[in-house]
């Protein structure tokens, strides 16, 4: 999915940036503006197109977002206030209005990231994390959870080949036992092995700090790409506000 | 002053060391090699080859004894400068490389001392091309070959330009080319070297002479091709010479 368009090109804080500031417009955008999520689905299809970013690539992963919004389909039938028909079964206005908000804002937020990682790769991501100067602690965290949760789940399926081999079924309540001794070998071997990483840091002259090498500034031009986006967003949440 | 040889890369004296679990790793342990010298270390498992490594650099302290690197005593206000001097590649390289993407675990070393802008930039550019890894520099480590992991290790601690390399097992795991490609890479660099194995016929490639380490203490201290045609020495600590010496 890593080709070569204007959008992938940018500096990934730039578009980090973007995204966290679109994100903003749509929460704080009321729900009873219909029309400020249509204008913006229509500047994340933009960015789609302008990516080469298939619709089909960001529809199939938005699916993600479906377990964290089910609720917001039972609220128009618990919610109180005024109550409509709609074919035939009784809901709540407020309700389905909460409802309509909490789902177009999940999928647009979600929409606006699925972009960023589909014309970013995630090293790069974590390098823009850092340039936006995000706590050191944090980006290092989320750059070792990158570069291990690999190798970890890499260990964990010869862990269970090994098992299998000696007859592991992996099914029924006896399956468990051994399952749970083998999760307690990865934690303790992932201790271990970050007891290795620290002394290999430590090799390199590792202080405490993680040094700087961002590299060249980014040049302005990048900012101003990139902002086009949340600016969009910010006049359109303004206008909503206004409207209503 | 003019004409004085200059110090030994490495000198060790009466190194000891005890984990917190009392299992003596070093008893006594007395080396020393000259710069531009090509050593190997061997012995048996558990012999204590990578716990002497750790204290070439300061990140293992001794209960007793000394190591001087280029002359400058490995202690606490010299550790920045010790992790200079010595460039250390571990066993494994996963262990090496955390960083997201090659170039940038290569840049930390020197960016650790304080170099940034387009000298980083040119280190990092060197080292990856010193061990042919060029390709991989903007590659995040997972999506590497093992055998361009390991010679991504080795670019890492490349770019620190240290006078001594201490290398750690560092053809296990590699396929017959890949071991080749390393060997060649190894032998091109002019700088001390201090390779810690217990692959024989690596040894022999590579190092003039060999250290045998066994039970925390040197046993051996000879050119390689005296220490390898020393069958029952090699066997009293478990090791084995190739074939080509026993025919």
């Amino acid at each position: 999915m890593h080709g070569h368009s204007s959008l992938h090109r940018l500096a990934p804080e730039c578009k980090t940036a973007a995204v966290a500031g679109f994100a903003a417009a749509v929460a704080v955008t009321p729900g009873e503006a219909g029309w400020a999520f249509g204008a913006y689905a229509l500047a994340l299809a933009v960015a789609a197109l302008i990516g080469r970013i298939p619709f089909r690539f960001i529809l199939v992963r938005l699916a993600a977002v479906l377990p964290f919004v089910l609720f917001a389909f039972l609220i128009p039938f618990v919610a109180s206030g005024e109550r409509v028909e709609i074919l035939g079964v009784w809901m709540s206005r407020p309700g389905l209005w909460a409802a309509w908000g909490i789902i177009a804002k999940a999928v647009l937020g979600a929409g606006a990231g699925i972009l960023l990682t589909a014309v970013t790769e995630v090293p790069e991501i974590i390098r823009g994390l850092r340039r936006l100067r995000v706590p050191a602690a944090l980006v290092s965290i989320a750059g070792f959870m990158v570069r291990y949760l690999e190798l970890i789940a890499e260990e964990l399926g010869r862990m269970r080949i090994a098992m299998a081999a000696r007859g592991w079924r992996g099914r029924g309540a006896r399956s468990v036992r051994p399952l749970a001794a083998a999760a307690g070998t990865m934690f303790v071997r992932s201790y271990e092995r970050g007891e290795r990483v620290h002394a290999a840091m430590l090799a390199r002259g590792y202080t405490g700090e993680m040094p700087d090498i961002a590299g060249r500034p980014t040049p302005l031009s990048h900012w101003l790409a990139a902002g086009v986006l949340p600016l969009w967003g910010a006049a359109v949440a303004v206008a909503a506000r206004i409207a209503l | 002053m003019k004409n004085q040889a200059p110090p030994p890369a490495v000198e060790v004296g009466d190194l000891v060391f005890s984990y917190p679990d009392g299992r003596e790793a070093l008893r006594g342990v007395s080396l020393r090699a000259e710069a531009g010298e090509r050593v190997a270390l061997l012995g048996p498992n558990g012999a204590g080859k990578t716990t002497l490594a750790l204290h070439l650099n300061g990140i293992y302290r001794p209960a007793a004894g000394w190591v001087r690197i280029g002359g400058l005593p490995v202690a606490e206000p010299n550790l920045g400068e010790i992790r200079r001097r010595v460039g250390m590649v571990f066993q494994d390289p996963n262990d090496q490389l955390f960083m997201p993407t090659v170039a940038q675990d290569v840049a930390f070393g020197p960016a650790n001392l304080g170099v940034s802008g387009p000298e980083l930039e040119e280190r990092v550019v060197d080292a990856l091309r010193a061990v042919d890894a060029s390709h991989a520099a903007s590659r995040p480590p997972h999506h590497l070959s093992g055998g361009e992991r390991r010679r991504a290790a080795l670019a890492t601690a490349l770019a620190m330009r240290p006078d001594l390399l201490v290398l750690d097992e560092p053809a296990s795991g590699l396929d017959p080319a890949g071991r080749r490609e390393l060997i060649n890479t190894l032998t091109g660099l002019e700088m001390t070297l201090l390779v810690i194995t217990h692959d024989l016929p690596l040894a022999w490639e590579m190092c003039e002479r060999s250290i045998l380490l066994d039970e925390g203490r040197v046993m051996a201290d000879l050119p390689t091709a005296e220490l390898l045609a020393d069958e029952p020495l090699l066997a009293r600590h478990r090791l084995e010479p190739p074939y080509k010496w026993t025919r």
